[in-house]
């Protein structure tokens, strides 16, 4: 239990930081770092092959598309950074306060929760999950990729074509 | 069948980018091709064998029904308009070839949609959808097609986590996220159940842009590029949001309840607040885009109607507007491409020098005013019979009033637009290219034969439910 509060503790601190931070490199890697966190809890709630994709894909994956996506910008002069992350730190300062208050909150709620989780459909093997039973989520994620391929394609590529 | 309109799209896709460089600029030739094969495909099914062999070698859970069949063509009218009107105003064959890819892209999610049996997956193709969608508002280089694409990308990562947290209720409470299992759950009464419609329905109104979250939408219309526009304002919100709405509220709510009530509420504030924010604008795309979202409210207020007659009227508005909008869309893409300019107040007298631009505008203006015998007219009739009979009488009274608020924004920019004295400045102006005026011409024909051909077709929507 005390490991568990430490990994959320420290899953919130990383979205906090991901969403505060002016550096997109920092920023991906607060996003690994919830990720990864966000893992150890579905590992630990017997979610394996959810804690494995989580980790493989979310943390791994994305963080070198995030990655390889920044190697194509232009980091901003120092001094502009710095005026950046005085506004951004401005701005959402009350952000971690509003977390803290949604917390504490929740905390007084005491609401039993009687709900009986449902058995995985099949035979509950993830490839037959993913192959069989849900392809078609399959499909739309390799569309959302090849937007993203397509996306990438249209922000950072300077069109040198003729006009014809 | 259901898997090859999916497919060819796909197919579509890869085509058109493994192809030699050579033969790329005919990338609009065969989307257009596809779009047409798909819309024959999905009004006239055909039952050749080795259609069957791919449906059994795939395998999708997929279901063609009468809204697929009214979803698909429609979104087919809308992406042909676009097409044309991309090849007549898009600079370079680079990006004429990025818009193809994300359009085919955008339409495989319209008819994944269209299709799909569960919450999850309606949720997947909405995502790839909108991903699709957020980029094309991007081709328009420039700050405020970033700050339009901004604004749909935030609200629509709002609209994701609010979906996503609702289908984590309805595992939880109904055990699964296919539509009988959430109807089920909602028909037994669960608070946690309820909760979970709610929260999927805020992600709707969201992506469709219903008041109070309508901010958005403006921008990414007014400032994305002419084709796109046509092909946003034509389906791309409407599909994802509205569509969606249609295909769950009907089985969710059943013209009743709280459910029904928000459904009336939501729908008359956006048709009433997007008809007078319409009133104020000078940029003719942004008058275009409010009016869009008025309409819309007008679609979300007929699903709260009688059950019976709800969603018939739902369905032939949403037709209707489709057609329209995207016409509309397509004439200000002309009027822009021509005058360099969509502010209105500068404008003057271009009927003279446009008059097949004009002729069109006027068509769809009326027609979506609602104006006898256009298509318009018909539809806005059923939605308030549909209220009337529901009882509802204060919202089919506000739908009537809000229909000559829009007769008033649309004669205003007749005349502002049209009418009149040419300015000096406007002498020279001629009409557009074909790429322009031949989707007006085709979508002004549509809604003029479905208005005088509505009362036979009336018969058939309400036969076998739209």
């Amino acid at each position: 239990m005390i490991v568990i509060t430490i990994v959320l503790v420290v899953m919130v601190l990383a979205a906090l930081w991901a969403s505060l931070t002016t550096l997109l490199l920092r920023a991906t890697i607060a996003l690994a770092l919830t990720s990864a966190m966000l893992a150890v809890v579905m590992y630990s709630l017997g979610a394996t092959f959810a804690a494995v994709l989580e980790l493989s894909v979310c943390a791994g994956l994305i963080s070198v598309v995030f990655v390889s996506v920044i190697s194509l910008t232009q980091r901003r002069p120092f001094k502009d950074y710095v005026t950046r992350r005085l506004s951004r730190m401005r701005r959402f300062w009350p952000l971690p306060l509003v977390l803290v208050a949604i917390g504490v909150a929740l905390s007084f709620v005491h609401t039993p929760v009687h709900i009986v989780l449902p058995l995985p459909n099949g035979d509950g093997d993830v490839r037959t999950v993913m192959w069989t039973l849900r392809q078609m989520d399959l499909f739309g994620q390799i569309l959302i990729l090849l937007a993203g391929v397509f996306g990438v394609l249209v922000f950072f590529k300077k069109d040198t074509s003729d006009g014809k | 069948m259901s898997d090859v309109i999916l497919l060819l799209p796909f197919a579509a896709l890869i085509l058109i980018n493994v192809l030699p460089r050579a033969t790329r600029p005919a990338a609009w030739a065969i989307a257009a091709v596809v779009l047409a094969a798909q819309m024959a495909a999905v009004i006239v099914p055909p039952y050749w064998a080795f259609l069957d062999t791919i449906e059994k070698t795939v395998g999708f859970s997929l279901k063609l029904d009468r809204l697929t069949q009214l979803l698909v063509p429609t979104a087919g009218l809308a992406g042909l308009a676009a097409i044309l009107v991309a090849q007549a105003g898009t600079a370079t064959a680079r990006t004429k070839l990025l818009f193809v890819n994300l359009l085919l892209i955008a339409i495989i999610g319209i008819s994944g949609i269209s299709m799909v049996q569960d919450l999850f997956t309606m949720y997947v193709f909405i995502e790839v959808t909108s991903v699709a969608a957020v980029i094309l508002v991007v081709l328009r280089d420039g700050e405020l097609s970033f700050e339009g694409a901004w604004k749909y990308l935030l609200l629509s990562a709002i609209a994701s986590v609010l979906m996503l947290a609702s289908l984590g209720m309805f595992l939880l409470t109904a055990g699964g996220v296919s539509f009988e299992e959430a109807a089920s759950a909602l028909s037994a009464g669960g608070a946690e159940a309820w909760v979970a419609a709610a929260l999927f329905l805020s992600g709707l109104f969201l992506k469709s842009a219903m008041v109070p979250f309508h901010g958005w939408l403006a921008d990414a219309y007014s400032e994305a590029p002419p084709a796109v526009s046509v092909f946003l304002a034509g389906i791309v919100t409407k599909a994802s949001g509205v569509f969606a709405l249609m295909r769950l509220a009907p089985a969710a709510f059943n013209g009743s309840g709280p459910g029904a009530m928000i459904l009336l509420v939501v729908g008359a504030a956006t048709a009433v607040v997007g008809a007078f924010l319409s009133l104020t604008q000078t940029d003719v795309k942004r008058m275009l885009a409010y009016s869009s979202i008025s309409q819309m409210g007008y679609i979300v207020m007929a699903l709260g109607g009688q059950p019976a007659l709800a969603l018939a009227a739902a369905a032939v508005h949403f037709f209707n507007h489709t057609v329209s909008k995207a016409q509309l869309f397509t004439n200000a893409a002309a009027l822009e491409r021509q005058l360099g300019t969509r502010d209105m107040d500068r404008m003057g007298g271009i009927g003279s020098r446009m008059p097949v631009t004009a002729g069109t505008s006027a068509v769809a203006s009326l027609s979506v005013a609602g104006l006898p015998p256009l298509a318009g007219f018909w539809s806005k009739l059923l939605i308030v019979i549909a209220l009337w009979r529901a009882g509802h009488v204060v919202f089919a009274v506000i739908a009537v009033l809000t229909s000559l608020v829009t007769l008033a924004y649309f004669l205003s920019l007749q005349r502002r637009v049209f009418f009149g004295t040419t300015p000096a400045e406007w002498s020279g102006i001629r009409e557009a290219a074909i790429g322009y005026t031949l989707p007006a011409l085709v979508l002004a024909a549509i809604t003029v034969a479905v208005g005088l051909g509505f009362p036979f077709l009336l018969p058939i929507l309400l036969g076998g439910g739209a």
